[in-house]
């Protein structure tokens, strides 16, 4: 266990914009298993950071390994390995719900057995049997996130980055997505996310806290509140924000 | 009469609305709205919340004109919004959940933009949308393409341009979702300004602590109002004993607690289980003894108040329970 290698890694990971320095020698290690929220203020600099994780964005400088693979040299093995959903899922509206996800399972290179196998898996697992035959655009949000976030999960990926996958979902929605996402910790799927609802955060293991490219704060929820002597995560990233 | 009248800025009284949506080759009929009713008063933040489905956003742009009820009454600032609404345009102001900027165009081309829309005076055009630009602390970036601002700052140059006309009243739909929490604050103490000028605001969100910030709220459901008043009436609300158990292990806890019959909800909030009981002298001991026999740890166990988001989720897990939520029922698939 002392050994096991990270899921993922960064080590001064960097991207510029011309002069922007959208990611600045950022580094930081997510444990296998672990829910990792990644915070931030809009334009932090959070969502390059995870395009660059996801190999969809070279960085500047500095390094990262997704799953042991280098960002740099493997990137197209790694999309391979992950799992990415947003709040803008990418379904296809006019697409039955099990179409999507035959869909997804072609771009992901299944075979037909296996993609069949997984299909049903997802639709079981995800509480989505009885709408396998409905129009995807049809679907109430609820259900579209949970149909994004099973074609996300096709594949198996062993790490699953989810860049506000709650936004505009109403508490109750948002309380089951949680325990869906916990579950699949659970079963060793290492999960990287971002959120803005601060009460999301106290459910991950670690966050970090991102301000003008740089991380600004890392650690456990209760330790982080108990550092600045604050009682929510909220408050605490309110003064760090603020106060910087 | 009169006075009561001028009081009442939206009026709205057993308003129906269905869509018809496919499903497969069938069409399903899904109520958006099922005989809804409210009023909000001159000068007041009212705040809608619900979930997905409730019927928000077809009650908003039935009050903008946008839509036509089934069925039922309604008056915004004492006219039909369909068939008065030249009466009305001037002093409303709407923003959707997706508002549309030019991203191509700065932020003071878009402020720009909207003044020809709502054909401001010429005259007044430059000195409103200074003082728009000040009032959203968007000066310092009025010459920034509105595609490469934040998240924050792109809603409030939306908001700025659903200002640009001097509404009477506001109608947000969604208005900070996506948006981090300094920069939400921000937004909402903008609001709170608008309100002291005088501005009725009606305000949708999926915040809780957006919620709490409301002079009144109606908890929204299936097309039908569930509770109404203000945030502290609504937490008043909640029917049981409520305790908070504080645990590193949140998810055992709960799924743990989940088995015990004589325990009206089990609700998971990060780092704590949240648990609706009658008795608590006698239950507390008995959830210690089962933790305490499953082995796992608690920092402490807690009578508390419920507050707006314990009991709106409670309302609703009790519906969601007695009745399948309505499948179908997305206003933004079928409300455009």
């Amino acid at each position: 266990m002392p050994n096991e290698a990270p899921a993922i890694k960064a080590e001064n990971l960097t991207r510029r914009f011309g002069k922007f320095i959208a990611v600045d020698h950022v580094s930081f290690e997510v444990r296998r298993g672990e829910v990792f929220g990644f915070l931030g203020a809009n334009g932090a600099g959070k969502t390059t950071a995870i395009r660059m994780l996801c190999g969809l964005l070279h960085p500047s400088g500095g390094e990262a390994w997704v799953s042991g693979l280098s960002i740099n040299q493997d990137s197209r093995k790694i999309r391979q390995r992950i799992g990415y959903m947003s709040q803008k899922f990418s379904l296809y509206d006019d697409l039955l719900v099990e179409e999507n996800l035959d869909f997804f399972a072609g771009a992901y290179n299944l075979s037909v057995a296996d993609a069949n196998k997984r299909r049903d898996e997802i639709l079981k697992r995800f509480s989505l049997e009885e709408v396998r035959r409905r129009l995807t655009k049809s679907l109430p949000l609820g259900w579209k996130q949970r149909l994004a976030l099973g074609s996300a999960m096709l594949h198996q990926p062993e790490v699953l980055f989810l860049d506000e996958p709650t936004g505009g979902v109403d508490p109750i929605m948002r309380r089951n997505f949680w325990e869906t996402i916990h579950g699949l910790a659970a079963q060793g799927t290492t999960i990287f996310v971002t959120t803005h609802y601060m009460d999301e955060a106290e459910y991950c293991h670690r966050i970090s806290i991102m301000n003008y490219g740089k991380i600004i704060a890392m650690g456990e929820p209760s330790k982080l509140k108990a550092e600045f002597g604050l009682p929510t995560i909220q408050d605490v990233f309110v003064h760090l924000i603020k106060g910087a | 009469m009169t006075s009561q009248m001028a009081d009442v800025i939206i009026r709205a009284s057993a308003l129906s609305k269905t869509y018809s949506v496919k499903e497969g080759r069938a069409r399903k009929q899904v109520q958006a709205l099922r005989s809804f009713d409210l009023e909000v008063k001159t000068g007041e933040m009212f705040g809608l919340i619900g979930p997905d489905g409730a019927g928000k956003t077809t009650f908003m742009r039935i009050l903008c004109g946008l839509l036509l009820p089934d069925s039922g009454q309604v008056a915004v600032l004492g006219f039909d919004p369909v068939t008065q609404q030249h009466k009305i345009k001037q002093d409303i102001g709407y923003m959707p959940q997706r508002f549309s900027l030019y991203q191509d165009l700065t932020v003071e081309e878009n402020l720009n933009f909207f003044t020809d829309i709502f054909q401001v005076p010429r005259q007044e055009r430059s000195a409103r949308t200074q003082r728009l630009l000040e009032f959203s602390r968007l000066g310092p970036f009025s010459k920034r393409r509105a595609g490469a601002l934040s998240g924050g700052m792109k809603q409030k140059l939306a908001l700025s341009c659903t200002l640009i006309h001097t509404p009477k009243l506001l109608i947000l739909d969604e208005p900070t979702t996506g948006v981090d929490p300094v920069s939400r604050g921000e937004f909402w103490d903008i609001l709170g300004e608008l309100q002291q000028q005088g501005v009725t605001i009606l305000v949708s969100t999926p915040y809780m602590d957006e919620a709490a910030r409301c002079d009144r709220v109606a908890l929204t459901y299936a097309g039908q109002i569930l509770a109404l008043g203000t945030p502290d009436q609504i937490a008043g609300q909640f029917p049981h004993q409520l305790v908070r158990i504080f645990t590193r292990q949140p998810y055992d806890v709960a799924a743990a607690l989940r088995q015990l019959e004589i325990l009206h909800s089990v609700e998971l909030y990060g780092d704590h289980v949240t648990v609706a009981l009658d008795d608590p002298v006698t239950v507390v001991e008995i959830i210690r003894k089962n933790l305490d026999k499953r082995g796992y740890s608690y920092t402490s166990i807690d009578s508390g108040q419920a507050d707006l988001e314990d009991t709106f989720v409670y309302l609703m897990r009790q519906l969601s329970q007695a009745t399948q939520p309505e499948l179908g029922n997305d206003l933004d698939s079928h409300a455009k």
